[in-house]
């Protein structure tokens, strides 16, 4: 006996569970206490497995709702962080480049980007409870932000007075972005698509508890069935076929909800989410690039590698070939950023902004190679004109990349909505669906055995 | 080392080239021997017209390629006699139009960009101006390169520039590479730190400290051989430096005297502390081919010099950049010659 390995009953006394199985096996020899136990079973079976597709599903909705909602928005912010701060540095040296003469605009582009950065940072902060690793990068970024500011604002002052000091101030600016703001903006960009990528994997991870318990209790019907049809000779019984259709809609619903769910939701990170940190990853490759490219002429040579090359010239060479393989002309490296952008964008509207980028990036590396002529030559002002004027500048090229860029994450972004929405709509009212049907069956599956009862009074 | 030893290494440095010539020589064909005895017999005379073409020797007479002594850190400043003569290497100068000079972009009052006028101004660069106005005349062609402190040996090597002036230091090292004219400034390493500061100089109160140093620099080597008992701190560029200062992740700075002025030049709250501690001549810097634009450059020197007055062109060049924050020199150092 199964209870004498758990408590060894005292003689003469015996337990509550042992009782109890024993009025159930002496109900169990007459044919309305078999069909009681059986009509209980089966109820609990049903309601089981409505309940466990309610549960399940509810996850896989409430995680396709994070996706949708929370951690791809997220991502993006963390990403626009990270775009705003490297803008930031790039734009600050293009004004210092430009001396006294800093335009308005380059200002204002500075100062917008700092404030946008500042927002990101409150909100991600607001955002990230809970997340100890996106939290310590966020403190990193908070206290790093204000110290960077005054160094270029210190830069600024010195180069006013036309002092090279300036010059060593950006540089050192410039510094703490590379190796302290740009790192943490990268660790919080990377947690957040952690958990981008945990959504996506609890949304579309298949309901086998549900599936399981659907299974269970459909063969348990079955059975009860073929019992009655063995012990009366008649084909139905009403409540029971009730029971079963119900079961068998759950069921199909599930499948077939969740199947069309994964399916878009798959669709919505290979074609959108995958998209965008590629593309997202191209941005911040051009805008290293561009920061670089600025920071050859403020720092005129005082930086060199080991390999003794210019510094900032080889930061620069590594930015493009991020960007769009080694090569200066042509089409992009399949491994570049913008190379693996145009093989991953599904259709020609998302194709052809990055397509655009690729041809400004092409003109970029051209222009860049005058200015460099024009440096080395001993032209500074040449080489100033050509990075940082107004018209046919490398400037003027880096913002149209940038511009092609943005244009193509704002299609991928709504390629990703409508795929995300689609996900989630499959598995709208699915929950309390399969509770309602789940609670009709178990009614079902009780009245068609209480109508077998009814013959024996 | 005893003199007889020291003799000895100096009759083996002179005699291995020749030996040199000789196998060449031996294993060459007959056709080559007069060409090759002379480079043998060129590089036999010393090390200092071993790269020169022999042509350009006739027009400075008998001496034009004298015995050079071995280089030492007493002589090193030594260069060739001054001549107004024009060479190959001042005619290709003048064939093309221009000057072509090798600059720093970052050394307040030496070399430094002047972001209101956007032109490169400082001590160094009216040097090099003279120079040009002297082989080009009035109003000269001069295109300004910068050149990083680590490129400036093989830009002149590969004749990308014509010149080099660029705060460098004359040594012995240098000189087997590049020509060097007669020294026009004496730097030496020093010492800067806030003008509070009980910092004195290059001694033991430099215990404790944090002291920043460019990388691969003099100073770096000096600070390993001499710490004082200080925490290093090493930077990409010397500038950076006053950097780290003024946000006080150091407490003074070794670096070449001139290099320290530029700095206190733009900070009012630090000054050079004590003496410099090291000799280091500056010298302007060319191809060890061009011994005729080495003898101009050094006639240039003489000119600036002027007869030593206070009104001399290098006079006035100290005052108006340099004065300020290396106070207390009476004129340029005197011209040592070779030949």
């Amino acid at each position: 006996m199964s209870t004498s390995s758990v408590s060894p009953p005292a003689a003469g006394r015996r337990t509550a569970w042992a009782e109890g199985l024993d009025e159930l096996r002496a109900a169990a020899t007459t044919e309305p206490g078999r069909l009681r136990v059986i009509g209980a079973v089966l109820a609990l079976l049903v309601v089981l497995f409505g309940a466990v597709t309610a549960w399940q599903v509810a996850g896989r909705a409430a995680a396709a709702d994070d996706v949708v909602e929370h951690s791809q928005p997220l991502t993006a912010d963390a990403a626009s962080l990270y775009r705003s701060l490297a803008d930031a540095d790039t734009t600050a040296a293009a004004g210092f480049l430009a001396g006294g003469e800093e335009s308005r605009a380059t200002r204002d582009r500075y100062a917008a980007d700092i404030r946008t950065a500042a927002a990101l940072l409150v909100k991600a902060s607001a955002n990230s409870a809970g997340s100890d690793g996106a939290g310590a990068q966020i403190a990193k970024l908070n206290g790093g932000l204000p110290r960077y500011t005054g160094l270029v604002e210190t830069a600024r002052a010195n180069n006013r007075q036309g002092l090279p000091l300036g010059g060593a101030y950006l540089r050192y600016a410039h510094e703490q972005m590379r190796t302290e703001l740009l790192p943490a903006a990268r660790a919080l960009y990377d947690a957040e698509t952690d958990r981008l990528a945990g959504d996506y994997a609890t949304a579309e991870a298949r309901p086998w508890w549900a599936l399981a318990a659907g299974v269970v209790a459909l063969g348990a019907l079955g059975w009860a069935q073929r019992r009655h049809y063995r012990r009366t000779n008649r084909v139905f019984n009403r409540g029971l076929l009730a029971a079963t259709a119900a079961s068998l809609v759950v069921l199909g619903w599930l499948v077939a909800g969740h199947t069309v769910a994964r399916a878009e939701l798959t669709g919505s990170y290979e074609h959108g989410a995958r998209s965008l940190r590629v593309l997202n990853e191209a941005r911040i490759a051009a805008l290293r690039a561009r920061g670089d490219e600025n920071l050859t002429l403020v720092a005129r040579g005082a930086v060199l590698t080991d390999g003794r090359q210019d510094f900032y010239e080889a930061g620069f060479r590594a930015g493009m070939t991020e960007l769009a393989g080694a090569g200066d002309h042509g089409a992009a490296a399949a491994r570049s950023r913008l190379g693996a952008a145009l093989e991953l964008a599904d259709d020609e509207a998302g194709r052809r902004p990055v397509r655009a980028a690729l041809t400004q990036v092409r003109q970029w590396q051209g222009r860049h190679a005058q200015a460099r002529a024009a440096d080395e030559g001993g032209d500074y002002e040449g080489a100033l004109a050509k990075v940082i004027g107004a018209e046919g500048s490398t400037g003027e090229s880096f913002d149209r990349v940038a511009a092609g860029l943005e244009r193509a994450l704002v299609h991928e972004q709504t390629e990703f909505r409508s795929a995300a929405d689609g996900g989630r709509a499959a598995l709208r009212g699915l929950p309390v669906g399969a509770g309602v049907l789940a609670g009709l069956g178990a009614l079902g599956a009780v009245l068609g055995i209480g109508r077998r009862l009814a013959e024996y009074r | 080392m005893g003199m007889r030893a020291r003799g000895l290494l100096n009759l083996r440095a002179v005699l291995a080239p020749v030996a040199a010539g000789m196998c060449v020589m031996a294993t060459a064909a007959a056709v080559l021997v007069p060409a090759l005895g002379g480079a043998a017999g060129e590089a036999g005379r010393g090390r200092g017209g071993a790269a020169a073409p022999a042509v350009t020797h006739r027009a400075y007479g008998p001496g034009a390629a004298p015995a050079v002594a071995k280089c030492t850190a007493r002589n090193a400043a030594e260069s060739l006699r001054p001549s107004p003569e024009d060479g190959p290497a001042v005619s290709r100068i003048k064939e093309k139009g221009q000057l072509v000079v090798g600059v720093d972009q970052n050394t307040y009052r030496w070399g430094y960009r002047d972001p209101v006028t956007g032109e490169l101004a400082g001590f160094d660069i009216d040097l090099a101006r003279a120079v040009a106005e002297d082989i080009l005349g009035p109003h000269p062609k001069v295109v300004f390169k910068a050149v990083p402190t680590s490129q400036r040996i093989p830009a002149l090597q590969k004749r990308t520039v014509d010149l080099v002036v660029r705060t460098m230091t004359i040594n012995c090292a240098r000189k087997e590479q590049v020509a060097f004219s007669t020294a026009y400034f004496q730097g030496g390493q020093q010492v800067l730190a806030p003008k509070a500061s009980k910092i004195a100089a290059f001694d033991d109160s430099l215990r404790g400290k944090r002291v920043c140093t460019a990388a691969g620099s003099t100073g770096e080597s000096e600070l390993s051989a001499r710490p004082h008992g200080a925490k290093v701190l090493t930077v990409p560029n010397q500038l950076d430096c006053l950097v780290r200062l003024q946000l006080g992740e150091a407490d003074a700075v070794v670096t070449d005297n001139a290099l320290a002025a530029a700095q206190a030049a733009q900070d009012p709250a630090v000054e050079l502390k004590g003496r410099p501690f090291t000799d280091e001549p500056y010298g302007v810097a060319m191809n060890r081919g061009d011994t005729d634009l080495v003898r101009r450059v050094n006639k240039v020197l003489d000119d600036y010099r002027g007869d030593g007055g206070t009104d001399s062109r290098w006079m006035r060049a100290y005052r108006k950049w340099l004065q300020a924050d290396l106070p207390g020199i009476s004129g340029p150092p005197s011209p040592e010659y070779s030949d």
